[in-house]
């Protein structure tokens, strides 16, 4: 035996350590995630109501909007990539880093330069240790975003948006890149242009009772527009953060209950490794003895 | 539609990240950019830009209040169905005076320096407004 018992002893409690610090990790995600599914759902009758009210202007009235107008020939383009700030949560931080690459050749093979911003320690991270340039970079709540932090970003982005082609700093499209939440088990990274936006008229097919009524518009159906727009630019940036909250929780999940059974499995390994130890030193052990007994007896019987 | 529709309001007061009060309401008032307004049952569909204000709903069958400060946000009203949102909206109940008066001051002492003080005071004084409204009414 070349790793005496002693040995096996010390890695099989290290594993049992780490054991239960992984499976407290688990415990712990599976009990947010059950908050950040529930941030989602309060969220969301604000993102439907805003949701409807755009698509009421847009239904009635002829929408011509900066945030809605698609440059003629874009030449920049902002992408938003959401990550976490912590890492242990399995492959979540990186295919998210993975699908904006994928999304940076597409734009780039389209002739846009790109304005990266991002959300999260990890795509800060990234970004640093590659020595790339981005423009800016949000951290310190990917697990609980807020909607001030959503408003933040969303201010950022529109700002960069507005501007006049060729000013320091202006983006013709703003795409996002982040995680949807499909269930506790799937989580997929998605790339959408939140910017120019598609205002989708009548999103869900409108019943017959239910046509979208005449609206009055105060002060103006350009007033409410220009109100309402940003609202919805952030209040989908907010909605994709809590999407992306929730799944990063999941996939924590998910990655500490793999490193909790690996650990019961290498415990069970090494135990076993550790008994067959122990009993091969007990065998030399006795035959030692008995090879000693053999041998003062032979002495025994020559002398004799 | 109008006649199946019962004599109250419907009304959703959301706030971005949860909904603040929902329910059926006798009359709802609220301050848009060009002044007051209240709705009643079967006011026409409207959309409006609210500013930092108080919102006041006359709950259905009851004399009871309902006083909210909001920052902002809009108000849609069709099919006897009200929606008023703002990316904050706070119950009079818990909003805190003191602190109201704090962020009054401190709002006030930025107001020539940028625009977003001004929106900045409105909402501090449409907090403590709304607390007052609702201690008078207690």
């Amino acid at each position: 035996m070349a790793v005496s018992l002693r040995e096996y002893r010390a890695r099989i409690k290290s594993t049992e350590s780490m054991k239960k610090i992984t499976r407290a990790m688990e415990l712990i995600a599976a009990s947010r995630i059950i908050k950040a599914q529930q941030r989602a759902k309060a969220a969301a009758p604000y993102a439907r109501e805003l949701t409807r009210a755009v698509s009421a202007v847009a239904t009635f009235s002829n929408v011509d909007h900066p945030l809605t107008r698609e440059e003629e020939n874009p030449r920049k383009a902002a992408v938003l990539v959401i990550t976490s700030d912590r890492g242990l949560a399995g492959a979540y931080s990186s295919s998210v880093i993975k699908e904006a690459e994928r999304l940076t050749e597409r734009l780039q093979a389209e002739g846009k330069e790109l304005d990266f911003y991002l959300a999260g320690r990890k795509a800060e991270a990234y970004f640093k240790f590659r020595g790339r340039d981005y423009v800016q970079a949000w951290t310190g709540f990917s697990d609980q975003p807020d909607y001030e932090h959503a408003a933040e970003i969303g201010k950022a982005l529109i700002d960069a948006f507005l501007k006049e082609q060729g000013e320091d700093g202006d983006v013709d499209e703003v795409h996002v890149v982040s995680t949807r939440f499909r269930s506790m088990l799937v989580q997929e990274p998605v790339a959408v242009r939140l910017l120019p936006l598609e205002v989708v008229e009548g999103e869900e097919a409108p019943e017959a009772d239910e046509l979208l009524p005449l609206y009055e518009f105060e002060p103006s159906a350009e007033a409410v527009l220009d109100g309402l727009l940003p609202q919805y630019v952030q209040s989908r940036i907010f909605y994709s953060l809590l999407q992306a909250a929730a799944s990063e929780l999941a996939a924590r999940q998910k990655a500490m209950k793999a490193a909790t059974d690996n650990a019961s499995e290498l415990i069970k390994k090494l135990t076993r490794v550790a008994n067959q130890a122990r009993q091969a030193g007990i065998t030399q052990e006795i035959s030692e003895i008995v090879g000693g007994v053999n041998a003062l007896a032979d002495a025994q019987a020559a002398n004799d | 539609m109008a006649d199946t529709a019962t004599s109250t309001l419907h009304v959703e007061l959301v706030a971005a990240d949860r909904t603040v009060w929902s329910g059926e309401a006798a009359m709802i008032i609220a301050r848009t950019h060009e002044g007051d307004i209240g709705v009643l049952r079967g006011h026409a569909p409207t959309l409006s830009l609210l500013s930092p204000s108080v919102v006041e709903i006359q709950v259905a069958d009851t004399n009871q209040l309902v006083v909210a400060a909001v920052d902002g946000g809009f108000l849609s009203v069709a099919n006897d169905r009200v929606s008023v949102l703002a990316e904050r909206v706070e119950m009079a109940e818990d909003i805190e005076v003191s602190q109201a008066e704090v962020d009054l001051e401190e709002a006030r002492r930025v107001l020539d320096s940028s625009n977003e003080a001004e929106q900045r005071v409105r909402h501090a004084e449409a907090r403590i407004r709304a607390a007052e409204k609702v201690k008078k009414g207690i």
